[in-house]
């Protein structure tokens, strides 16, 4: 086994500290007894105390998360369909078309989706709410799902597919049986991926929101143009918190998951011999 | 029947909230602005004739007339191409760290890299906010250190969108150079070594051109997005920080002129178009070549 030299040790240290000290601090001084976010005087938790009491952050939160569950299952469901038909799907009319409305929202500017969004909403005589928010959000994260779905769907051998329908079985019942299955991790990131994709949105719900309806993000960045507060840096750190538990928890049931695997081929192996 | 569903709904879907809000914005942006709300006059109901007859040039007419706008889109450019070339100087050592680490590391550095990544955008941006401030960490820092006397102001300056950039769309840089530092065969380096070339030398002859695809991957991940940022400019830089995303935003809430931001938005898309189409062709060669 190779040693890292001094060079690469330096470029890593350095580089993950550039990428997780901003975080650190953040979550730091969300403890300051202090108003302010710069001097340190003291710790304390009572920011996360004025925070729970603070109700239109907590009703932000509340539609923020009714938002992103419903969006992104909505997205996890088109983005699924949208993916078997750009690897199965063979030849149809306007396939281009397809494949480029799939691939376009991923590049396209937040601000412009926003804005056509809107447009689109007043056109149609839409009261824009929690709903309109729920169509801008389904429409741009089921582009990611199903790019993430597809990777997985093009990788998988369509024989089994084939075996099941050779079996017996209705095309319904071979995608239940056998290919969701096998792609099932690829939904669930790609369900995960909508969801953080939605909690994040800033710019797509400025635009596609009404005062009845704003989200985490919207109260964030209209608190945070006032300068720093602590009460923001107590939310950030909640929401950092959140988001590192998912994800680490995710790998390690992830790897948990390959480990399983690995041992039943060996059990299969075994079996046949 | 069945197959006609399936690829009829997600495609419905997609046309009508995709293509067809785009086609609208295309025509708000050659419609005249009214005063009443929708602040733009819908000349959908008088048939196609009034339509077409009612169209016209006047906000791109007034949009190359006017400074700002030119401004906006050549200091969006310039912002965008000096962020993406900090993010690649930072994020290619890291890269190749990580593609140098031993293996077991490196899902570990996999991940820590990925981590940031889903935590929120906003967030991160905001983290800088208390450090770049005329008050903030980073200038007590220097100030304690005896380095400066006075306090630097960073935050509300180009230099703290370019940090706040290199920030946020590091990953997008280093997870694509690190994929084509992975695939790189080590005997290459050590055939150049071999043949008398020096470590460096080899960097540069043999490291750098196969991580070629990884490079551009990464810069193009970086520059289309970074160019119709909204975010970064307006929390981290400046009033003299023009960028367009920021631009049609304020054209948009601030002045309700509905029909020069949709112009606005069409320039930026046929901008941005180069780029893709660029990045899609190089995404393209890269699969072909793997096959």
């Amino acid at each position: 086994m190779k040693r890292l030299s001094w060079f690469n040790v330096t470029s890593l240290t350095l580089g993950f500290a550039f990428l997780y000290i901003p975080m650190i601090i953040l979550i730091v001084y969300s403890f300051n007894a202090g108003k302010l976010v710069t001097v340190w005087s003291g710790f304390s938790t009572k920011w996360y105390g004025t925070l729970f009491q603070n109700e239109a952050f907590m009703n932000a939160a509340w539609v923020t998360i009714k938002v992103a569950v419903i969006s992104s299952t909505f997205a996890t469901i088109l983005g699924t369909m949208a993916a078997y038909v750009l690897v199965r799907g063979g030849r149809f009319m306007g396939r281009t078309l397809f494949s480029g409305m799939i691939y376009a929202p991923l590049v396209m500017p937040e601000v412009i989706t926003g804005l056509s969004l809107l447009l689109l909403f007043i056109g149609l005589g839409l009261d824009r709410g929690v709903i309109t928010i729920v169509l801008a959000h389904t429409t741009f994260s089921m582009c990611y799902v199903s790019v993430v779905v597809s990777s997985r769907l093009v990788s998988f051998d369509r024989s089994l597919e084939e075996a099941a329908l050779d079996l017996g079985s209705s095309p319904w019942e071979a995608f239940r049986l056998v290919t969701l299955p096998i792609i099932a991790p690829a939904v669930i990131s790609g369900w995960l991926l909508a969801f953080t994709l939605s909690l994040d949105d800033l710019v797509i719900a400025s635009f596609t929101s009404g005062p009845s309806a704003t989200t985490l993000p919207i109260k964030i960045f209209s608190a945070v143009r006032l300068g720093v507060s602590p009460e923001i840096n107590a939310l950030s750190t909640i929401m950092i918190a959140i988001v590192t538990v998912g994800v680490i928890s995710a790998s390690l049931v992830s790897k948990r998951n390959s480990l399983r695997a690995q041992k039943d081929a060996q059990a299969a192996e075994r079996t046949a011999e | 029947m069945r197959r006609f569903t399936l690829i009829a709904v997600p495609y419905a879907w997609l046309l009508v909230l995709f293509l067809v809000p785009f086609l609208i914005v295309f025509k708000i942006s050659l419609s005249d602005a009214a005063v009443a709300i929708p602040p733009y006059t819908p000349n959908l109901k008088d048939g196609l004739g009034a339509l077409l007859a009612e169209l016209d040039f006047e906000n791109f007419a007034f949009i190359a007339s006017d400074d700002l706008y030119w401004k906006a889109y050549l200091s969006s450019l310039r912002i965008a191409l000096i962020s993406t070339f900090c993010t690649l100087l930072v994020g290619y050592p890291i890269a190749y760290g990580m593609a140098k680490a031993p293996e077991e590391w490196r899902p570990t550095l996999m991940m820590l890299v990925i981590l940031p990544f889903w935590t929120s955008f906003l967030i991160r941006v905001y983290a800088w906010m208390g450090i770049l401030s005329t008050e903030g960490l980073l200038n007590q820092l220097l100030i304690g250190m005896g380095v400066i006397s006075e306090p630097l102001k960073i935050l509300n300056t180009n230099t703290a969108v370019y940090i706040g950039i290199v920030y946020t769309y590091l990953p997008f840089m280093i997870l694509p150079i690190y994929a084509a530092l992975e695939r790189l065969d080590e005997s290459l380096n050590e055939a150049a070594e071999d043949l008398g070339c020096s470590r460096t030398q080899a960097f540069w002859l043999v490291t750098i051109p196969l991580s070629k695809n990884g490079i551009i991957a990464g810069c193009f991940l970086v520059f289309i997005p970074a160019l119709g940022e909204f975010v970064i400019p307006s929390l981290l830089g400046g009033s003299g920080t023009l960028m367009i995303g920021k631009v049609l935003w304020e054209e948009f809430f601030n002045n309700r002129d509905w029909p020069v931001a949709s112009a606005v938005a069409v320039i930026l898309l046929l901008i941005l178009i180069i780029p893709i189409v660029l990045f899609q062709r190089n995404q393209q060669k890269q699969a072909e070549a793997e096959q």
